[in-house]
């Protein structure tokens, strides 16, 4: 476990300088070792050093060397980082050094699991240096960033502390049951109590709600008939962001056919059926199929021609479309009007007009986007709340459970009863932040974790 | 020789004694005094919150407490009977005179049994084990195992006001040097503390200015083996009275007078968190107007009334003025005053769970000397040491009771585990498992470990067989049997506020309503089971639920206490575990990651990295060993 570990822990390739992490007890000689400048052994912590690696005589690369001490640092242990000149030969090359000195290259996320291991960081926090790395924009940024500092873990840690007040307070009326020096508990005084609580944990699922909107962006499907102008509108959408445009398959468990930002927030267009092809080609994809589609997004922007009547598939469609968030889009206001708008039986306020050929209507668009999902007011908080899937949904469990110990104690199950639940449910809790020991959890966590992180 | 020698004749003393006995093997007990055979040097009752289920765990397991209590009681009562049954418990009033008779003649009528008067001074020891006991006036007496229940008379002082006087409770001569061998063999020794109220004669106290506390109205026994033997209206009562502002003036005024607050500066016995000393109770509480008390009857044949909630440490005098400032004790006569006791006692990390040490083999500790605090606490230890010593001789593995099976098996986890900071009390709350340690079912948990030692019979074992069958047929009975809602039912439902069922319901599905229960099931139709069944039949289907959950959360503890670890494990070469945790490990030498997650101050992520470096040092071979 103590041995020194080195990775490169930038992306390969890119960038004007790279930065190779070692992290260990040999850390800061190994280094010395192979550096040619000051003396690494004396220098003071949290400096930089100017000077050159060696391999011999031979210089590899001109560098900055950041020498940190344990226990100060990441991962507790003396950790060294070289900036190099980036580029793909020179970095390697310094890292073979490393190698060739006694240093082991570090397995995926193995510095992040010695922060943890090492008492550095808590689960959460662990979780969030991962977010931290992958973060795109400024509010993913933000929002890791306070997960690192703890504050989301001590949001929980205040709801498990207001669960062991009640705890005690039962806890004391079962092993004193003679004595009224102690408050006697009764179902209508705990009531009050597990209200309060259930108030806290949903706030916290709103909340984290908009969270996973910041992190994973918004999950976007254009539903439509061939020829309506579906990829005429993600191309249009895309245009005007073409720095992220990407076509890149495994970002989420979907394909993404490319990203949109709106104020900060992505939106992940899923790829119906290859709608990025030419016209010409594209076939129905068919009524089941983008129900399923639908399912899977959190918002639908559902278009209709309007150019010709509405068909029986989207009128079907359309109707299923009420569940989900969603904006009626009629395209192709510049031809002649056949759509019967009154066939359109939804809120009036969800339909956006458009002709993307003239450009009209794009801009709505956005704007009814931004109005549905309050993204105005994501962008305006402080980011802290829970924002993996992993945390969102035992919480989502706690809530249940929350619910379910309600109508017990309506239905008069005696409190010691109510006490069990309540503990499970501070257990439970516990595994959000890392403070419940679960085996599986470990395990699953570092198996996320790139590379030098 | 003797195969086993107990020395203290006191609960834990008593039943293990009885059980090395019982099950064949040439056992002396060794006491101080022959007279204090099972005495209650403090509070008279047996029982109370958690401590009941223990008696229960006891009886179940072949153990005589709770025999000897249903025979000799004043009173006896379920505690929490109005809330789920998992926290239900008995209480008794003891009889301090008949109690400790009937014991007595108990253990004389055991063959294999001897009793002896005499002060243990020190042990025999050789390499490392134990092979006897060495008496005051240096008389050896050699035995294969030694099992010491020595309560708080390892260099007791009594303590009052500013004196100090090296004496057990009765004013009897303590052991001076037995503490002192312990430490040089190597163990850690703690001192710890614990005090007692008065005790007042009971024609001067005016009971009209107190309030009644009888015991319960229908028959109760702690034992699974006794029919009640008592008359529910020969019981005696005990009284409640408070403390008022006077008192607490007065203490408040003397506090300085107290052993514990100064009057003595060399205390350093740590006193029980859960059974705070009146002046504790009155500095730590500032805002309570009252302090509840009660008055306990201590036998049928003397008049002393312990006073519960009153123990004290301050002078006499101040005694008096406290007393006389309570309702009903203007002109109360103490016999004997409060005080407090500071005794030696060994740190419990330093046992196994079958409570052999692992300093000395063949050396057992039970009780008060293991940190405890309780009769019933104490009595179940000497139970285990006394069957975990006759396995050793008979060279079979020890009988190790999990969390998830006793009470029993909390508290010995929790003493090897946690150690003690305090003298430990068992409480409900110390139990993850509690609705799987009820009252009730200690029997269907326990009597199949007991029969296995040999200390429960055929009989005891076929008659719970058959009460397991009849559960069963209960169960299965009460799922075809179906009420038809008709308007007399229906009326009867409303007359009750009951929710009416909207079709005809199984009496299963109907049990699983909070609110009914089989007495109410009653006046539909004639339930062909007796009581004790249909109570099992009706916790299982009201709190089903709960209990299967509870069944797999055991479940996922069993499956960390599989995962073993190698008692050779060096805890100085896992470089990252943080130094708090890295001294509790090697102070505990816990054998499985589940006991290791249950010692405080090992953190989540101190388990994580012993699991890796298990896993990286021994592999998948130290796994389900």
């Amino acid at each position: 476990m103590n041995d020194t570990i080195c990775a490169i822990a930038t992306s390969q390739g890119i960038g004007a300088i790279a930065i190779v992490r070692i992290s260990g007890e040999e850390a800061i000689s190994i280094v010395n070792s192979i550096f040619k400048g000051k003396d690494l052994s004396k220098v003071d912590s949290h400096t930089i050093n100017y000077g050159h690696i060696v391999n011999q005589e031979e210089i590899i690369d001109e560098v900055l060397v950041s020498v940190m001490k344990s226990p100060r640092t990441f991962t507790t242990e003396d950790v060294v980082e070289i900036n190099t000149h980036g580029g793909i030969a020179p970095t390697n090359k310094v890292l073979e050094l490393l190698l060739e000195k006694g240093c082991r290259l570090a397995e995926p996320g193995e510095f992040t699991k010695r922060a943890f291991l090492n008492g550095r960081i808590d689960l959460l926090e662990a979780e969030a240096v991962m977010d931290m790395i992958d973060a795109k924009t400024e509010n993913q940024r933000k929002m890791a960033a306070n997960q690192i500092d703890g504050k989301t873990s001590s949001l929980i840690n205040e709801l498990r502390n207001d669960m062991v007040q009640i705890i005690s307070n039962i806890n004391v009326n079962i092993d004193y049951p003679e004595y009224d020096d102690v408050d006697i508990i009764t179902n209508d005084l705990l009531i009050p109590k597990v209200m309060k609580l259930k108030e806290k944990i949903k706030k916290i699922l709103k909340e984290s709600e908009n969270g996973k909107i910041i992190k994973e962006g918004i999950k976007t499907s254009i539903i439509g008939r061939p020829n309506v102008g579906k990829s005429s509108l993600l191309n249009a959408l895309l245009q005007e962001d073409k720095a992220i445009v990407t076509n890149i398959a495994g970002t989420t468990r979907d394909i993404v056919e490319g990203q949109i930002q709106i104020n900060g927030i992505v939106l992940n267009m899923i790829d119906t059926a290859g709608i990025r092809e030419t016209e010409d080609i594209i076939e129905a994809i068919g009524v089941e199929k983008s129900l399923k589609i639908m399912e899977e997004s959190d918002l639908v922007l559902f278009m209709l021609n309007n150019n010709e009547e509405l068909t029986d598939d989207m009128k079907e469609l359309l109707d299923k479309v009420k569940n989900k968030k969603y904006i009626v889009l009629i395209n192709k206001i510049d031809l002649e009007n056949r759509l019967n708008k009154e066939e359109i039986r939804i809120d009036k306020n969800k339909i956006v007009e458009l002709s993307i050929t003239e450009n009209k209507g794009i801009d709505e668009l956005k704007e009814k986007i931004i109005e549905l999902f309050n993204i105005e007011e994501i962008e305006t908080k402080d980011p802290t709340y829970l924002s993996n899937t992993r945390s969102i949904s035992i919480l989502k469990r706690c809530l249940k459970r929350i619910e379910e110990i309600e109508e017990s104690l309506t239905n008069n199950v005696p409190i010691d009863m109510i006490e069990l639940d309540i503990k499970n449910i501070w257990e439970e809790l516990g595994t959000i932040n890392g403070s419940t020991y679960e085996e599986e959890l470990l395990d699953e966590m570092f198996k996320r974790f790139c590379l030098g992180k | 020789m003797y195969e086993i020698i107990v020395v203290g004749g006191g609960h834990a003393g008593c039943e293990a004694a009885y059980a090395s006995a019982k099950k064949g093997h040439k056992t002396l007990l060794i006491t101080g005094n022959l007279k204090n055979i099972a005495d209650m040097p403090c509070n008279p009752h047996i029982g109370g919150s958690a401590k009941g289920i223990v008696v229960r765990e006891i009886d179940a397991l072949g153990g005589i407490m709770g025999k000897i209590a249903d025979k000799t009681h004043l009173q006896i009562k379920m505690l929490n009977s109005a809330k789920g049954p998992a926290v239900q418990s008995l209480r008794a009033q003891g009889d301090k005179i008949a109690y400790p008779k009937e014991m007595l003649n108990t253990l004389n009528t055991l063959e294999h049994l001897e009793i002896k008067e005499g002060m243990v001074e020190d042990l025999i020891v050789d390499n490392k084990t134990v092979k006897g006991i060495i008496l005051e006036d240096g008389e050896k007496i050699e035995s294969k195992i030694v099992i010491l229940t020595t309560g708080t008379y390892l260099k007791a002082d009594i303590l009052v006001g500013n004196t100090r006087t090296r004496q057990g409770p009765h004013g009897e001569k303590p052991s001076q040097h037995l503490s002192d061998k312990l430490r040089e063999y190597g163990f850690i020794i703690k001192r710890l503390k614990t005090g007692t109220p008065q005790r007042i004669d009971k024609n001067s106290i005016d009971f009209s200015k107190t309030k009644v506390e009888p015991g319960d109205d229908k028959y109760l026994t702690f034992s699974f083996d006794l029919e009640p033997q008592y008359k529910i209206e020969d019981q005696i009562p005990c009284h409640l009275t408070y403390t008022t502002e006077e008192t607490h003036r007065i203490i408040r005024e003397n506090l300085n007078k107290s052993s514990m607050y100064g009057a003595l500066d060399d205390i350093e016995g740590i006193g029980p968190r859960y059974c705070p000393s009146i002046e504790d109770k009155v500095v730590r509480f500032k805002d309570k107007e009252r302090h509840q008390l009660f008055i306990e009857p201590e036998s049928r044949y003397y008049d002393d009334m312990y006073l519960q909630g009153f123990s004290t440490s301050m002078p006499k005098e101040v005694q008096e003025l406290m007393v006389h400032s309570l309702p009903g004790f203007e002109h109360a006569k103490i016999l004997k005053y409060g005080y407090a006791i500071e005794y030696d006692a060994i740190y419990p990390t330093q046992l196994k769970a079958s409570l052999e040490t692992k300093v000395l083999e063949n050396l057992f500790t039970a009780g008060q000397i293991n940190g405890t605090s309780g009769y019933e606490e104490a009595a179940c230890q000497g139970l285990m040491a006394g069957i975990n010593a006759s396995l050793k001789l008979e060279q079979k593995e020890p009988l190790v009771l999990k969390r998830n099976e006793a009470y029993i098996g909390v508290l010995i986890d929790d003493l090897i585990t946690k150690g003690i900071r305090d003298p430990y009390r068992l409480l409900t709350s110390r139990a993850e498992y509690r609705l799987l340690l009820r009252s009730d079912n200690a029997d269907q948990r326990l009597r199949k470990y007991g029969y296995e030692v040999g200390l429960i019979n055929d009989e005891q074992i076929t008659k719970l067989k058959i009460k397991e069958q009849k559960i069963q047929e209960c169960l299965e009975w009460a799922k075809n049997q179906k009420l038809k809602i008709t308007k007399e039912v229906r009326e009867r439902f409303e007359e009750q506020n009951y929710s009416v069922p909207n079709a005809t319901l199984s009496f299963e599905q109907l049990l699983g309503r909070p609110e009914i229960k089989f007495a109410f099931l009653e006046q539909f139709q004639h339930i062909p089971y007796e009581e004790a069944i249909k109570e099992q039949v009706e916790i299982y289907l009201k709190y089903k639920g709960y209990i299967e959950k509870s069944y797999k959360e055991a479940e996922k503890m069993l499956k960390l206490e599989k995962k073993q670890i190698p008692q050779d494990i060096d805890y100085d070469k896992i470089k990252n575990i943080a130094s708090e945790a890295r001294q509790k490990l090697k102070e505990v030498r816990p054998t499985t990651i589940a006991q290791a997650i249950r010692i405080s101050g090992v953190n989540p992520s101190d388990i994580s990295i012993l699991s890796v470096y298990l896993k990286k040092e021994y592999g998948n071979n130290q796994k389900n060993k």
